[in-house]
């Protein structure tokens, strides 16, 4: 008995040290960018061999931040990317629910092949996309308001609207969505509806108060591909103020650049979304890992 | 009860209820039919925008001379980009490359991932907090990963004060990104540090889809943690397991950021890859054409290995 107490006891250690080690594993390259980037460049290689790598001590300052605002516009570039990715994301959730909602509880014929039509979109990988997709947005039309009148433009090359307006529809949140809809007992849309409620109201009023975790979902899972993204600004964006935070890391390709900048540079378009996840994780890890993501 | 927050709307004649027959009824079928519709439209046009269109478009350019800006018009050329394109050595290296990256990855990632969602699925005391850190690398930006990490990989960097603190100074690391033998490896390693942690999430979800009667009823047989692994856990993440294999290749064959800001395809070409070259004469050398015809191949190709792996991983009955 004693003897069965210990093993459990041991394997239990064991296993808070495997857990330990992975999260070490995890978190030291993180820890180390936070770090050097409060350090000149001569300590961050002095500090290099010994546990110091990871401490936040000796010449600790914000310099390296003051220089890479000198460097880089980068309060334009945070201000583009929260715009940039805020409107995504809200868009995202309003167009991406309403869809799922007809599709999951409203009978509307031609429903199953549009819903597996959407569902087809999900294999085709964005980066097969690009090409083509740069291709295709120059030669679309854009209108314009100046003053009263309304004038047309051609070609999305450099506006902010080829960054944000491609990526709003997106099969894998209506997937979601329709998921979580298809929980939600329908009995709540027929006594609504006997209370006189218009489909958009149910909508609103019924369905998505009750979809939190979903939302809280698809938001992250719309957050990160728009604030990351890298591939796509780099093709269609010129000009300076209407770039995206990762592109500022072209800033930095350069002979003789100083580390300490790259890290406080990397840190600043880092933690903005740790402390979004870190406020969001509970409901969004929860959320996958119960009812979302199932094969 | 939801409906009680409703505001009660004034009951008119013209709402039908469901018990309604006749004419009244299919008029409310038809309203349905339309908003349906008009809910659905938005998203929809979208996706017909911005996905169906433009990959039709890039198997129809494939076939022509497009360049992204030209004053010539466009034409069709046949099968001449296809021809170029096989020909060319660094498309078979870049081929090459991405299946190395893909043979590594695919077990070692996914096999990662279940480990650590197997460490943190049952509640414990600060689950919540490893469950957080095990994530954050996916939080970060493949770009600043790959800044983070290019720096770390110097000869006189992190990764290399490592080897050497832990060996007592019996290794000495390579000079990583530089030395064509060791570049891809490097590469490897902070692609699955990076990633790992969303598998892990979509294991995780697996896991908690599993009945903790069937673990309680097997521990009620005396089953070891090996066996109720092997007997309970592994059958039962049976579709999970299809969908990491198949969302894991399609991420490593499209490996792109981490060379883009790396190593730029080098060196000697042991890191290009099959997107890094179509960005790079798609965008670069502005052959519009050139590059749908390599998009249009890795298209297929990742549609032809994921329906080999379905294939592979069906339900037998």
């Amino acid at each position: 008995m004693k003897n069965a107490l210990n093993s459990r006891a041991v394997s239990s250690v064991g296993t808070m040290t495997v857990r330990i080690l992975f999260a070490v594993a995890a978190a030291f390259p993180i820890v180390f960018m936070l770090v050097s980037s409060l350090k000149p460049d001569q300590q961050i290689f002095g500090d290099m061999s010994s546990i110091a790598a990871f401490l936040p001590i000796g010449n600790i300052s914000f310099d390296n931040y003051g220089a890479v605002f000198d460097r880089v516009p980068a309060a334009r570039f945070l201000m583009n990317s929260i715009g940039i990715s805020a409107i995504t994301v809200v868009l995202g959730i309003f167009i991406n629910s309403l869809c799922a909602f007809a599709l999951s509880r409203m009978e509307v014929r031609g429903k199953r092949i549009v819903f597996t039509a959407i569902l087809a979109t999900l294999i085709v990988p964005f980066q097969t996309l690009a090409l083509p997709l740069v291709w295709w947005v120059n030669q679309l039309p854009y209108f314009e308001l100046n003053g009263f009148s309304l004038e047309f433009s051609k070609g999305w090359l450099d506006t902010y609207q080829v960054q944000i307006i491609p990526f709003i529809a997106n099969a894998f949140s209506i997937y979601l969505y329709h998921q979580y809809f298809e929980s939600i007992p329908k009995e709540l849309d027929e006594a609504a509806r006997i209370d006189g409620a218009g489909w958009f109201k149910i909508y609103r009023q019924v369905v998505m108060p009750l979809a939190g975790p979903a939302t809280a979902t698809v938001a992250i899972l719309t957050f990160l591909p728009a604030w990351n993204s890298y591939l796509w600004p780099l093709m269609v964006v010129q000009s300076e103020e209407l770039r995206p935070v990762m592109i500022g890391i072209q800033y930095f390709f350069q002979l003789n650049v100083s580390w300490g900048e790259v890290m406080a540079y990397a840190s600043l378009i880092t933690v903005p979304v740790v402390i979004l996840f870190i406020a969001f994780q509970r409901s969004f890890i929860n959320s996958i890992a119960s009812s979302g993501v199932k094969g | 009860m939801t409906t009680t927050q409703l505001p009660a709307a004034p009951s008119s004649p013209e709402v039908p209820t469901p018990a309604a027959p006749g004419k009244p009824r299919r008029r409310r079928h038809l309203r349905e039919q339309l908003s349906g519709w008009a809910m659905i439209a938005p998203a929809a046009a979208l996706l017909l925008a911005f996905v169906f269109l433009p990959a039709i478009m890039g198997f129809g350019l494939a076939f022509t001379n497009a360049r992204l800006v030209s004053p010539r018009p466009v034409e069709f050329v046949g099968t001449d980009n296809f021809a170029r394109l096989f020909t060319d050595p660094t498309f078979w290296r870049s081929l090459l490359n991405v299946g190395y990256f893909a043979i590594v990855v695919v077990p070692v990632q996914s096999g990662l991932a279940l480990a650590m969602a197997l460490l943190i699925n049952k509640k414990f005391r600060g689950v919540n907090f490893f469950r957080t850190l095990y994530f954050l690398p996916v939080v970060t930006s493949m770009v600043v990963v790959s800044l983070l990490w290019l720096f770390m990989y110097r000869k006189d960097g992190l990764i290399n004060e490592l080897l050497s603190n832990v060996s007592f100074g019996l290794i000495q690391g390579p000079d990583w990104l530089n030395d064509p033998a060791t570049s891809m490896p490097a590469i490897i390693i902070l692609s699955i540090w990076q990633a790992a942690g969303f598998h892990m999430i979509i294991w995780l979800a697996g896991l908690q889809s599993i009945s903790g009667e069937l673990y309680e009823a097997a521990q009620l047989d005396g089953a070891s943690r090996w066996h109720q692994f092997r007997y309970v856990t592994w059958p039962g993440l049976r579709h999970t397991r299809t969908l990491i294999l198949v969302t894991i290749t399609i991420q490593a064959l499209g490996l792109f950021d981490q060379v883009s800001v790396m190593t730029q395809g080098g060196p000697l070409d042991s890191t290009t890859t099959i997107v890094y070259e179509a960005v790079r004469s798609g965008f670069k050398q502005q052959e519009t054409s050139y590059a749908s015809a390599i998009s249009l191949v890795f298209f297929v190709l990742v549609l032809l290995i994921s329906a080999v792996q379905r294939y592979l991983t069906r339900e037998k009955d």
